[in-house]
């Protein structure tokens, strides 16, 4: 295992040691001491790697990461696992807002809560928030699945497109476009999978499915008070 | 009066309600929604064509048109990028998407672009195998939507753009509306085929210059600080812009004016939000040059720049370079005559088509019809591309001898003077034969 220990080299250390391992890995278990909260941690890894952060990081930790395994062992700031393609990215604390904006794929777990927009614009990745999550949650959501496992506020899946979105505890409120749905066999199945895959104990059939009623894909004037 | 020598001459017009203007009235009353277009504004601006040079006499030495150099290149990205970019002329081809555009066209301005040294940028829809084959120099936006952003198409990029704004709607997010949703559009953008598609108009992770220089941190971190970071604003506050852009860490700065082009968004937004690009680049030069940042951070001007001229009188406003959208798209084959028959059955003539939303572009440009693409050889295109971008060329190269440069970057405010009061007071230039420059004292 590589240590990097963050209270004496440079977040540009870190991240280039990491990208360094994309043509050919010899070191597949990176250590990350002393994170401090510092912005753009293992960002850009592309290589089936092990990152263990101990502590809290900044913005954009594991932003785009295609392939890793990152957990963060604290709190993750703004847009953790922002635009992810593949691999997992862990939260063992609360993430902040728009954690895993835009991303494309892989599994992002949060074992706190994370804060207003999560999954904003999410394009295919599977969220799972054994927490609540903040408001305007999953806007612009176009494919993937959002696992909430306490609540979530106001305006859940504000203009969703086809992501999947389970909710065990409370909304307060529905976005524009955003309707509960009847949660049928295939859903159950769905929500066993992305449960076990994130080591989340719950039961499946204590949730509700949300999606989108894709009355707003099209402009129509009889629409127009929704925008 | 009426100007149409077929209406009574005896008639008057009214200047407030105009023609069109009652049919936009009539339009709105019978649809209940509002006009949704291309192109740029259509409005009489305060414009480059308000500006003269002064050409050398007996206190300027011109330059021997046909035998003393004149250089055109220039180097963008050098503040913080191991790799700057280097053109070899100072006029590259705006952020257009696939998407708006065929495959053919995005391919023939790589052809075009490439032809001549310099880049092309690609739009809100990702990058294409097209595209970045056939850009020897390709600028890829990171825009709100991230429509197709991945990692490995950020480290094949020579300039990473951050896109804010664009000059056509400024405070608007992108639009691509259902007829031009194909499979491999809605593939690339992980949409729905045939949705109306509306993009954001804010970035999803970050929000103000402070996050935004994080985020510049985040994209230089991952690409390992090889390439350039652009950051490109729709020209509004620009003076503002520019030293919080500057500040955020952008090694190059593009400023887009109201005149520039889209390839859908409301007529409204297009036509009523915005300042012209002659008012905002003095604005931006300023800010730069009280952060003694100009020519560090290099300054890229674009919005309704159409001839050799533009390009002069933009850089001798302190511009570095200059981008083409709408003028490339018209050196392609838009709206072109030879079409005119097809315009008209379609409701538009040749000169006027601007509905590039609908897809039905009967050049063959802004659409995603199969047929119409192929109206487009992307090969003859580009070389079409090349040959505009070369006159441009020569044309500022003309004007800037003429003025005694050898650098077109050598041009510079004191070359210009105003023919209206607008324009001297919006391009800090004196109004011609006078000293006086409105807002500036005497």
């Amino acid at each position: 295992m590589k240590t990097f220990d963050l209270s004496e080299a440079t977040v540009r250390d870190l991240n280039q040691a990491l990208h360094d391992q994309s043509p050919e890995c010899v070191e597949r278990e990176f250590e990350v001491l002393n994170p401090k909260g510092q912005h753009n941690l293992a960002c850009g890894i592309d290589q089936n790697l092990s990152v263990d952060i101990k502590g809290h990081a900044g913005y954009f930790c594991a932003g785009m990461n295609q392939k890793a395994h990152v957990t963060i062992h604290g709190n993750a700031g703004q847009g953790v696992a922002e635009n992810m393609m593949s691999g997992t990215v862990r939260v063992k604390g609360d993430a902040s807002q728009a954690a895993g904006a835009t991303a494309h794929g892989g599994l992002l777990v949060i074992e706190g809560n994370a804060g207003a927009r999560c999954g904003i614009s999410m394009k295919g990745v599977d969220i799972v928030v054994k927490g609540s999550v903040g408001h305007m949650s999953c806007f612009m959501g176009q494919a993937g699945s959002l696992v909430v496992c306490g609540d979530a506020g106001d305006a859940l899946g504000d203009s969703l497109y086809e992501v999947h979105i389970y909710v065990k505890g409370s909304v307060k409120s529905l976005g524009a476009d955003c309707v509960e749905k009847e949660m049928r066999d295939e859903h159950i199945t769905e929500l066993t999978e992305l449960l076990n895959r994130a080591g989340v104990d719950e039961d499946p059939t204590q949730f509700k499915r949300y999606g989108s009623a894709r009355q707003l894909y099209n402009f129509k004037v009889d629409n127009v008070s929704a925008y | 009066m009426s100007n149409d020598i077929n209406v009574n001459p005896g008639l008057r017009e009214s200047a407030t309600f105009d023609r069109t203007t009652m049919h936009e009235i009539r339009r709105a009353a019978e649809t209940g929604i509002y006009d949704i277009r291309g192109f740029g504004a259509k409005r009489k601006l305060p414009h480059f064509d308000d500006l003269l040079f002064l050409g050398a006499s007996m206190s300027r030495y011109p330059l021997e048109g046909y035998r003393e150099k004149c250089n055109t290149s220039v180097v963008l990205g050098d503040r913080f990028a191991k790799n700057p970019i280097k053109l070899d002329i100072p006029i590259t081809i705006a952020g257009m998407s696939f998407g708006a555009l065929s495959a053919n066209a995005k391919e023939a301005l790589g052809r075009g672009a490439s032809e001549v040294g310099t880049s092309t940028t690609t739009g809100d829809g990702g990058m294409t195998p097209e595209e970045r084959g056939q850009s020897k120099k390709l600028v890829y936006q990171y825009l709100p939507s991230r429509y197709g952003m991945n990692p490995d198409d950020l480290r094949k990029a020579d300039a990473i753009e951050v896109v804010l704004g664009q000059g056509a709607k400024p405070g608007g997010g992108g639009m691509l509306l259902g007829q031009k949703i194909t499979d491999r559009v809605a593939q690339m953008r992980t949409l729905p085929k045939g949705i109306d598609q509306r993009s954001a108009c804010r970035h999803p992770d970050w929000t103000g210059p402070d996050d935004l220089a994080i985020k510049i941190q985040e994209l230089r971190e991952i690409t390992d600080w090889q390439v350039p970071i652009y950051i490109k604003v729709g020209a509004t506050r620009t003076y503002y812009d520019v030293k919080l852009a500057v500040k955020a860490g952008a090694d190059v700065i593009v400023v887009d004016g109201m005149q520039g082009g889209t390839a859908a968004t409301q007529d409204v937004f297009i036509e009523h939000v915005g300042i012209p690009t002659l008012a905002a680049i003095p604005q931006a030069v300023q800010a730069l040059q009280e952060m003694g940042m100009h020519r560090k951070v290099q300054l890229i001007v674009s919005g309704g720049i159409r001839n050799g001229a533009d390009v002069a009188k933009c850089m001798a406003l302190g511009a570095d370079a200059v981008a083409i959208g709408t003028a490339a798209l018209v050196a392609l084959g838009c709206n072109h005559p030879m079409y005119d028959e097809e315009f008209k059955k379609i409701g538009s003539a040749a000169g006027f088509y601007d509905d590039y939303h609908e897809g039905k572009d009967p050049a063959g440009i802004s659409t995603q019809d199969p047929e119409l693409m192929k109206r487009l050889d992307p090969v003859a295109a580009g070389h079409r591309l090349a040959n505009y971008l070369r006159v441009l060329t020569l044309e500022a190269q003309t004007l800037a001898r003429a003025c005694g440069k050898n650098d077109l970057r050598n041009l510079e405010p004191e070359d210009l003077v105003a023919l209206t009061v607008e324009s001297a007071a919006m391009a800090r230039v004196p109004l011609a034969g006078t000293t006086w420059v409105p807002g500036q004292g005497f």
